[in-house]
């Protein structure tokens, strides 16, 4: 299993063609289980990351949601080193940062050093674990480039736990949760629990990290939680159409990353890491294109209204 | 609720700190109902802090309160709070509307369902009429000129039906021009609704044709009187404890000389 999964490529016996015959393509994507595996976990990963990268942007904590990830990294090669599954230690220590994080509050924004120092030592403490660890570095790889072709099913069903607790937090939270981003000292004259509801952000922002990571892994953690959000972001000015255009972008790069990869021997990361920064540099065109126009057409409005009698 | 006799704001002996830095002491005052007052003094005179007791984020040192006949407590839907204007990012996509929509139930868990949907909206609506921000609501806020995005903030305090406005330096960064568009403007829909106002700014000019009262929170203690009563060269000398002098102009603008380094109220 890890050996098909080492950076999510794959080398099976019989190679995979796309034809003109969609039924059949289909059919062929979900032959095997561990392709269904990878589909269930990415739709299940995709929206929680979507949803919560709205508001990771709108807070401007994308850093933040980065050095998440690499803390993960610190624990899921610990956890391997005392022998329990890799998400036991990403939830353990992504958990803790997020809670030290949301503690923080307001004292977070412009701490980009303290955050890539703790990001760097994890890393290496992520690989001291690993060399300690003996086996084949083929985990560590798998967790710092995700490994959504080995996933098992008791995995998914692990996976679909918590993107479900996580959607549901995020649902209850929902109004607070935008009035502290948008407005935060209104928000506490209002009876918002600010500090509270910061640190509870962060703990479900670890938890949708350590989701994340078992599809796109640490490195590639942008992808699905920043990528999405930030052109949803560009799309919209209201919250809740740029919660959903998020979530859809972050499930149909992650469709398109997974059915790529099955028909070409390229890692899965690269393609869906590919298809959000594309869409990424396309959404800043269009909005650029679309500004200029709105200039142009406001100038020739006025010129309209002074030549008007 | 009490009586709409009963006055807004009654303090008696009230004494504001943080933890043992004290702010201002034994300040006793009634505000009416109705009443617009302006807050003025020097900076880091606790001008905020009297918002932070009104608002119970604070608790009195010493001394009582009564906020709308009752003690202050946090998320008291009776009180429109516009805090002291933000920089908000000119990248903010995020339309007017929303922020004045949290005005209504921003406070509230859960997501929105069935009528109360239909109701909120109808409120949105209706306080961004009241400040005539129709045109440049559904705008991503943050490309709106400070007086725009200072009406659509009054918009949100006006959403969550309020019978108090508390407005903190509403007028500063604007220009001349819409300090006086946004004064009269805070005052009309004040006396149409029968708000009671209390706002902090740093020059009384534009405010002189609209307030009742003025009052001052300066080295230590507060003083609330008529302008013409507390803005006078004998009692704010006596109450910043320096030779001050106010002058007024053939149009009735008043100028405090003296106080130029507390930045008090000469730049209008």
């Amino acid at each position: 299993m890890a050996d098909v999964s080492i950076v999510g490529t794959l080398s099976p016996a019989a190679a995979p063609y796309f034809g003109w015959d969609l039924l059949r393509d289909v059919q062929e994507l979900f032959r095997y289980a561990f392709m269904q595996h990878a589909f269930e976990a990415g739709t299940v990963v995709a929206p929680t990351a979507g949803v919560i990268g709205y508001f990771v942007v709108l807070r401007g904590l994308s850093f933040a949601a980065h050095g998440l990830s690499h803390i993960g990294f610190a624990g899921a090669t610990g956890a391997v080193l005392l022998g329990l599954p890799p998400i036991v230690g990403l939830l353990a220590f992504t958990m803790s940062a997020g809670a030290v994080m949301g503690a923080l509050g307001q004292r977070l924004r412009g701490r980009d050093v303290t955050i890539g120092l703790v990001m760097a030592w994890s890393l290496g403490l992520g690989l001291l674990f690993t060399a300690l660890y003996k086996g084949s570095a083929s985990r560590a790889i798998g967790i710092l480039f995700g490994q959504v072709f080995g996933i098992t099913g008791q995995e998914v069903a692990v996976t679909a736990a918590a993107g479900v607790l996580t959607l549901l937090a995020l649902v209850i939270a929902y109004r607070p949760l935008l009035f502290i981003t948008l407005d935060e000292q209104v928000a506490e004259a209002k009876g918002v629990p600010v500090r509270g509801l910061s640190i509870a952000f962060m703990v479900i922002l670890a938890v949708a990290v350590s989701e994340a990571v078992q599809v796109v892994g640490v490195l590639l953690i942008f992808a699905l939680i920043v990528a999405p959000a930030a052109i949803a972001e560009r799309v919209t000015a209201r919250p809740s159409h740029g919660i959903v255009v998020s979530a859809g972008l972050a499930v149909l790069f992650t469709w398109a990353g997974l059915t790529v990869a099955y028909y070409v021997p390229y890692p899965v990361g690269f393609f869906i890491t590919t298809f959000a920064f594309g869409s990424y540099v396309v959404a800043r065109l269009l909005s650029y294109l679309a500004a200029r126009r709105t200039v142009r057409l406001r100038g020739w409005r006025a010129e309209q209204v002074r030549h008007s009698p | 609720m009490a009586g709409s006799a009963s006055p807004s704001i009654v303090a008696e002996g009230l004494t504001a700190a943080y933890g043992d830095r004290l702010v201002w002491q034994d300040a006793s005052f009634t505000v009416n109902r109705g009443e617009f007052v302006a807050v003025l003094g020097p900076n880091g005179g606790g001008k905020s802090t009297l918002f932070r007791l009104l608002l119970g984020l604070l608790s009195p040192a010493a001394g009582s309160l009564q906020v709308l006949g009752r003690r202050p407590h946090r998320g008291n839907p009776a009180i429109g709070y516009v805090p002291q204007r933000r920089d908000i990012d000119p990248d903010l996509s995020i339309r007017g509307r929303n922020f004045v929509h949290l005005g209504v139930d921003g406070n509230q868990w859960g997501v929105a369902i069935g009528r109360s949907v239909v109701d909120a909206s109808q409120r949105v609506e209706r306080a961004i009429e009241a400040v005539q921000a129709g045109a440049y609501a559904d705008r991503p806020i943050g490309r709106l000129s400070g007086g725009e995005q200072q009406r659509l903030l009054l918009a949100q305090a006006l959403a969550g039906e309020p019978e108090m406005l508390l407005l903190d330096e509403p007028l500063a960064s604007l220009d001349l021009r819409n300090q006086n568009v946004i004064a009269e403007l805070i005052a009309s829909l004040a006396q149409a609704n029968g708000f009671t106002v209390l706002l902090i700014a740093h020059d009384i000019n534009p405010l002189l044709p609209i307030v009742d009262r003025v009052l001052y929170v300066a080295h230590g203690g507060l003083t609330i009187g008529k302008p013409e009563e507390v803005i006078t060269t004998e009692r704010l000398s006596r109450l910043y404890d320096a030779p001050i002098e106010v002058l007024q102009d053939s149009h009735g603008h008043m100028f405090v000389v003296g106080l130029e380094a507390e930045s008090a109220h000469h730049d209008g």
